[in-house]
């Protein structure tokens, strides 16, 4: 490597030395190292993906003087300890009456064969509308806000299930995540995070204990 | 300055197109780096396929595994500004200092009363600050500081994109920036009651819709089996 020619060892006084021909080339390799030192640096450093993010809205609370509907075709989940999930179709009975029979839950869980099946069976026909849109979206049949406009109409039908989710004091955030994922990811329109109600409360306890 | 190939050494290769490019790069990352705080806890939230990315102007509640709230605000100046309400609301003064040095922290999690020593402390005390019990957030008792902060500083946040939208409107520039949207950022094992706290401590205040902060990764819901 080239190097800055030093001036030869202390002055001679008077020396008549002739300069001799100083090289003007510098050695580069400690700016370099120095350069790519920061480079790595900044390239571990820097933050590329901002967090991703699930937005999410909430109810707002009910006036106290309404009176809350009857959900027609509702489906509650309801979130236990040890990532367990029941669940029951349509309004909660505490006993039998004339509209139906005693509520009963059933269980679900986080794998593949479960919850995602089970909504994957619940919205087959919702999809496969949604499915057709996309198809004919895709041919350039349909513009873009129609086909968003579609899709929204065909989510908010009245006819597709609402899911409303509910937790006991044991259940964690990863699970109320991943339940509102699953449904997110079978295109599901209506689902909103409920209390719990004691009689539920009940219930689950019933299946997995009281501890 | 000709200088003849020396024969049998290693071969002289210009290294300045190399070292250019260097220092190109460096000056690019050095110019987008935007640090990442060193979060007060740790906190490692469940996966989603959620494709929102976490707007920059936000209102930040993370909520650790052991429930504690902490609460940031990204616009540093709402949060100086909302420091200056919440210490004159809780009657605990603060020094212009401390409203300065506490603008340049993540988010925290005491009391207002520990505060003041808080942001004094060093980086490391603060780790190990003993009373980081989380943002008091009480939705029965009138102590619910946490609502004040959320309140005061949505208003400070609001207050502050607005400034910046007339701003820009009478430079007659464009405006990009993105109004302040509230995020929740949570651990996965945390008991989803603590997270209910929080969120009716939000809709209290008619704060109806939030990011949730989840990270990267396809949703996959299948849990290991082995856990």
């Amino acid at each position: 490597m080239a190097e800055i020619a030093d001036s030869g060892g202390g002055g001679h006084k008077g020396g008549k030395k002739r300069a001799k021909k100083q090289s003007t080339r510098i050695d580069m390799t400690p700016m370099v190292d120095l350069a790519f030192l920061l480079l790595t640096f900044f390239v571990l450093t820097a933050t590329f993906s901002k967090p991703k993010s699930m937005e999410l809205t909430f109810p707002a609370p009910p006036p106290p003087d309404q009176k809350i509907d009857e959900v027609k075709k509702g489906i509650t989940f309801l979130l236990s300890k040890d990532d367990r999930i029941f669940y029951y179709e349509g309004q909660f009975r505490a006993a039998d009456d004339e509209k139906g029979k005693k509520t009963e839950l059933a269980e679900l869980n986080f794998s593949q064969g479960s919850l995602h099946k089970f909504l994957l069976d619940k919205n087959k026909e919702m999809q496969e509308k949604i499915k057709a849109l996309d198809v004919k979206h895709k041919n350039k049949q349909l513009e873009d806000t129609t086909f968003k406009r579609m899709v929204k109409e065909i989510k908010a039908d009245k006819e597709s299930y609402t899911y409303l989710i509910k937790t006991d004091d044991k259940a964690t955030y990863k699970n109320v995540i991943d339940v509102i994922d699953e449904l997110n990811v079978n295109v599901v329109g209506k689902y909103v995070m409920v209390d719990i109600l004691k009689p539920e409360m009940d219930l689950v306890i019933e299946k997995v204990g009281a501890n | 300055m000709s200088k003849k190939p020396s024969k049998g050494g290693a071969p002289a290769l210009d290294m300045t197109p190399m070292v250019d490019l260097a220092f190109l790069l460096v000056t690019f990352f050095m110019l987008t780096a935007s640090f990442r705080m060193s979060e007060p806890v740790a906190v490692d939230p469940p996966s989603s396929i959620g494709q929102v990315s976490l707007p920059d102007n936000h209102i930040l509640v993370t909520i650790d595994n052991t429930g504690r709230a902490f609460f940031g605000i990204s616009n540093s100046t709402a949060k100086m500004n909302a420091l200056r309400q919440m210490s004159a609301k809780y009657n605990v003064p603060f020094t212009e200092q401390q409203i300065v040095k506490f603008s340049g922290l993540p988010s925290f999690g005491v009391d207002i009363k520990d505060l003041p020593a808080y942001i004094d402390a060093n980086e490391q005390a603060r780790t190990n600050f003993k009373n980081q019990k989380g943002v008091p957030l009480d939705t029965i008792t009138p102590n619910n500081q946490l609502k004040d902060w959320i309140s005061i500083g949505g208003t400070e946040a609001v207050k502050m994109y607005e400034e910046a939208k007339l701003k820009a409107v009478d430079a007659g520039g464009e405006f990009k920036a993105e109004k302040p949207r509230y995020a929740i950022k949570c651990d996965g094992k945390t008991k989803y009651i603590y997270v209910k706290d929080v969120i009716k401590t939000f809709t209290d205040l008619k704060l109806y819709q939030f990011n949730l902060i989840t990270s990267l990764e396809g949703g996959g819901t299948v849990i290991d089996p082995t856990k």
